[in-house]
């Protein structure tokens, strides 16, 4: 089955990075960031100033697509956890309602316990916001299947031209 | 996957070079990392092996511009080449927006470009994709060799549903551009197509 294209809202943008800032606060993170797992970033908080995040975001989901197949090699259905480790600062990485990947980097301020901790919170709050997305997907599908149309569908050949003219 | 993002203004889109092996795929890339401006581009990935070939993929970001309000930006992709690679090449089409297979014109690589054509086939198929309807375009490099096949003899062998198809020479920029624009209108005809 081909995946749902994935679409975020204002409204539930702003509860995604409310969800992220407060996983950030409470687990005394450096960073912490939402991508899908296409490697498409969809939020971030924290200090970004030193780091190129799409970079980061398409790094890690080739890492989980690896490791995802990996899993399935040995007969498991994912690794829900990663983590690596280094000399100053660690990566914590998971699995948030199938399809998205919370990404933690945090220093010797926070311990991994404390973390994984606060990242379990965290995901059943992101899973809550993921599921009205859904919904909404699902709802803006009738309305535009009855009156309503997506700002896409009338993009015209010229619009398209416009973007290759140099 | 096209991921539309309304709080961002963003529209993004995955396209994947697939190809047969040192068929020129990297090149694209970094051909077209090479020639975009600084603002427009992000930083190209390569996860290579120690003597450069592909082990896992290439990764570039780069902002078309506007539709619409929204900002596009695609993220290109190439697949590792190499037969035994294919678990990784799997990995890579999941989410896939749109496909360019970089043929080699060379003659005896003919006979690896029908094979990763019929690879890419089953390995659509088994994301859920259909060859038929995704978005795709065929290019074919390399054609400043002396030993390339011509035109009309490969075209007959690797043109599998009439798709655009572009003469190219990526290592100095022949027709890399043209194969990327016609795979992104691609792309967003089929966003255009699947919203109305």
């Amino acid at each position: 089955m081909i995946p749902q294209d994935l679409v975020l809202y204002d409204e539930e943008f702003q509860k995604i990075r409310q969800a992220l800032q407060r996983l950030l606060e409470d687990a005394s993170a450096k960073l912490v960031f939402l991508v899908d797992k296409n490697g498409q970033q969809i939020a971030a908080v924290g200090d970004m100033s030193s780091l190129d995040t799409t970079s980061l975001a398409s790094l890690t989901a080739g890492n989980v697509a690896a490791t995802d197949g990996l899993a399935r090699l040995i007969g498991e259905k994912e690794f829900s956890i990663l983590f690596h480790e280094g000399e100053k600062d660690n990566i914590h990485i998971s699995i948030v309602a199938r399809r998205v990947i919370l990404v933690v980097i945090f220093d010797d301020r926070a311990s991994l316990g404390l973390v994984r901790l606060r990242v379990r919170r965290a995901t059943a709050e992101l899973e809550a916001v993921f599921e009205e997305i859904g919904r909404k997907i699902e709802g803006q599908k009738v309305a535009i299947a009855t009156e309503l149309e997506g700002p896409f569908s009338e993009i015209t050949d010229e619009d398209i031209d416009r973007l290759f003219s140099e | 996957m096209t991921f539309i993002n309304y709080a961002a203004r963003e529209i993004n889109c995955k396209i994947v070079y697939y190809g047969p092996g040192l068929g020129g795929k990297t090149t694209n890339l970094q051909y077209i990392y090479d020639r975009t401006n600084d603002a427009s581009k992000g930083r190209m990935i390569s996860l290579a092996t120690e003597t450069d070939r592909t082990l896992f993929f290439d990764f570039l970001p780069i902002d078309l511009g506007e539709i619409r309000g929204f900002k596009v930006r695609f993220h290109l992709y190439t697949v590792p080449g190499q037969v035994f690679y294919d678990a990784s090449r799997k990995l890579i089409l999941r989410g896939v927006d749109g496909v360019i297979f970089v043929a080699d014109s060379q003659e005896p690589r003919m006979e690896a470009n029908v094979e990763s054509i019929r690879n890419l086939d089953k390995n659509l198929r088994e994301q859920g994709y259909d060859i038929a309807t995704i978005p795709y375009v065929l290019q074919f490099n390399k054609r400043d060799l002396p030993t390339a096949v011509p035109v009309d003899e490969m075209y007959r062998r690797l043109n599998i549903k009439g798709e655009p198809t572009f003469e190219a020479t990526a290592k100095t920029g022949l027709g890399v551009m043209n194969t990327l624009k016609a795979a992104a209108r691609q792309v967003l005809t089929e966003l255009r197509r699947i919203s109305a």
